[in-house]
């Protein structure tokens, strides 16, 4: 494990050594953020949606009193999706649409030579691979988590007043009551460390393949399950200094 | 002129090169022979830099590579091509942006100077109009052709091989040997082909180096080849009973 954290740390210092020419970075760094961010809006958008709708109906199950007034079940639903769904349940999720592609992405430019073609042209293969992926992670993941927790408190909405169990009224007056604006930077920050984890992790483990197509996938299956540990590790930490 | 001396390379516990020395010379085509696991392509990454020798030294011109650090190694990287095994074309672009790639990295050439560049090289391979195919629309022999296109590209002084036959047909093969020893001859450049082929061999061969477990066998040229008594390189070389007639013949 320690090897495997010293590896890490050396090529992140590789990666981000000065580019050889920026504006081919600037292109490639463009082109992540497409893939990254705009290639992710859907599904991030049908889950946070989903994700909303059934927290509301919870949350609705849970608080049946008469000592508890409707409007909390918006007051809820907006703080846990802030503070921890929209950005935990995106990052997970991304973890497994990008961290995979980016580690198969890698592996197979690895296991094919292409990797070590960069080197011989003379060329920083990490900075010239990682650099754009994760400038596109650390500002295309916040960007998706923010659009997330829009969604996902709509679709707290339309679930509630959809299934009857509270009106839009109550639903509204609950999540702009109480509202405190540091949350959402608490989602930010979570959200930019997410970021740089799948990418970075996902990278490394394409950046070290051995073999052949079968350790590609192999690395790819690894990327999602490191990713996915270190982001709940980070969430936690994240947490608890922030809260 | 790359000078080796006494190169030493070990995974582990597996010793792959033993100390070899050679000079391959200028404008000449230098071929390093052997069996499987004998080294060679090992031999080649030492001398390129993508494996670090655990011992001895790599001399391009005088410049000690296995003593630069990175930013120095660059410079000297600026003047190499290679040709991979499997051709390594970056399969996210097309055979223009492909040959085009490291003259956009290094060079501040306008876009015109270099699809010029582009189109010569692509031409010197015979696969002129062939710029917006990707590599997965190429045939394996027009995939090494676009891989000695990319690594003619910058003009470089010493161009590296591995395998360029593997995979090939007989006759695409001979042709891709006839165009790494004209473009050697073209622009004197310092040529290293490691291969196990034996038209190559005989073909292309002007400088040989054969390794054995690990070792240098034997050294010569295509001409001597055929009447050498060491025993290792004959059963390498004329391992066939087709291969073993002609010899009987000469």
């Amino acid at each position: 494990m320690f090897t495997h954290f010293g590896r890490y740390i050396l090529l992140l210092k590789a990666v981000f050594k000065r580019p050889e020419k920026w504006k081919i970075y600037w292109t490639n760094i463009f082109n992540e953020m497409v893939y990254i961010g705009v290639d992710s809006l859907y599904l991030i958008g049908i889950i946070s949606v989903f994700v909303g709708a059934v927290m509301t109906l919870q949350i609705a199950f849970q608080l049946q009193s008469d000592l508890i007034p409707r409007t909390i079940i918006g007051s809820v639903n907006r703080d846990s999706t802030i503070l921890e769904l929209s950005p935990t349940i995106s990052a997970l999720v991304l973890a497994g649409k990008i961290g995979s592609s980016i580690a198969s992405e890698i592996g197979t430019m690895r296991v094919t030579e292409q990797i070590d073609a960069l080197e011989i042209m003379g060329i920083n293969a990490p900075g010239y691979l990682i650099l754009p992926k994760i400038v596109a992670g650390i500002t295309m993941i916040p960007l998706l988590v923010t659009i997330s927790i829009g969604l996902a408190i709509m679709g707290g909405y339309i679930g509630g007043t959809f299934s009857g169990a509270i009106s839009g009224a109550d639903y509204y007056r609950g999540i702009t009551e109480g509202f405190v604006p540091y949350t959402i930077a608490v989602a930010l920050v979570k959200a930019f460390f997410f970021g740089f984890i799948i990418t970075s992790v996902s990278s490394y483990q394409g950046f070290y393949v051995k073999g052949s197509a079968l350790d590609v996938g192999r690395a790819s299956t690894k990327t999602v399950v490191t990713s996915c540990i270190a982001i709940l590790a980070a969430d936690y930490v994240i947490t608890g200094l922030m809260l | 002129m790359i000078e080796i001396k006494d190169i030493h390379k070990s995974f582990d516990d597996n010793y792959v090169l033993k100390g070899i020395s050679g000079v391959f010379q200028d404008g000449m085509n230098n071929l390093i022979i052997g069996g499987s696991g004998s080294g060679k392509t090992t031999l080649l990454k030492c001398m390129v830099g993508l494996h670090t020798p655990d011992q001895g030294s790599v001399i391009y011109d005088g410049r000690d590579f296995t003593k630069m650090n990175t930013e120095e190694r660059i410079e000297i990287r600026k003047e190499i091509g290679m040709l991979f095994q499997n051709s390594a074309l970056f399969d996210s672009m097309t055979v223009e942006q492909n040959i085009m790639f490291p003259l956009d990295m290094f060079t501040t050439q306008s876009r015109a100077e270099k699809l010029e560049r582009v189109n010569f090289c692509l031409e010197r391979v015979n696969l002129a109009g062939k710029n917006k195919l990707f590599p997965a629309e190429l045939s394996g022999g027009m995939k090494k052709r676009v891989g000695i296109a990319r690594a003619i590209s910058m003009q470089p002084k010493y161009l590296f091989v591995d395998e360029p036959n593997s995979g090939l047909d007989p006759r695409t093969a001979i042709l891709i040997d006839e165009l790494i020893n004209e473009i050697t001859d073209e622009y004197n450049i310092t040529t290293v082909v490691v291969t196990h082929d034996m038209n190559s061999v005989m073909g292309i061969g002007e400088h040989i180096l054969f390794l054995y477990e690990g070792l240098k066998e034997w050294e010569g040229s295509n001409k001597e080849i055929a009447h050498t008594d060491n025993q290792q390189l004959n059963d390498f070389v004329f391992a066939s009973k087709f291969t073993q007639a002609a010899k009987d013949k000469l």
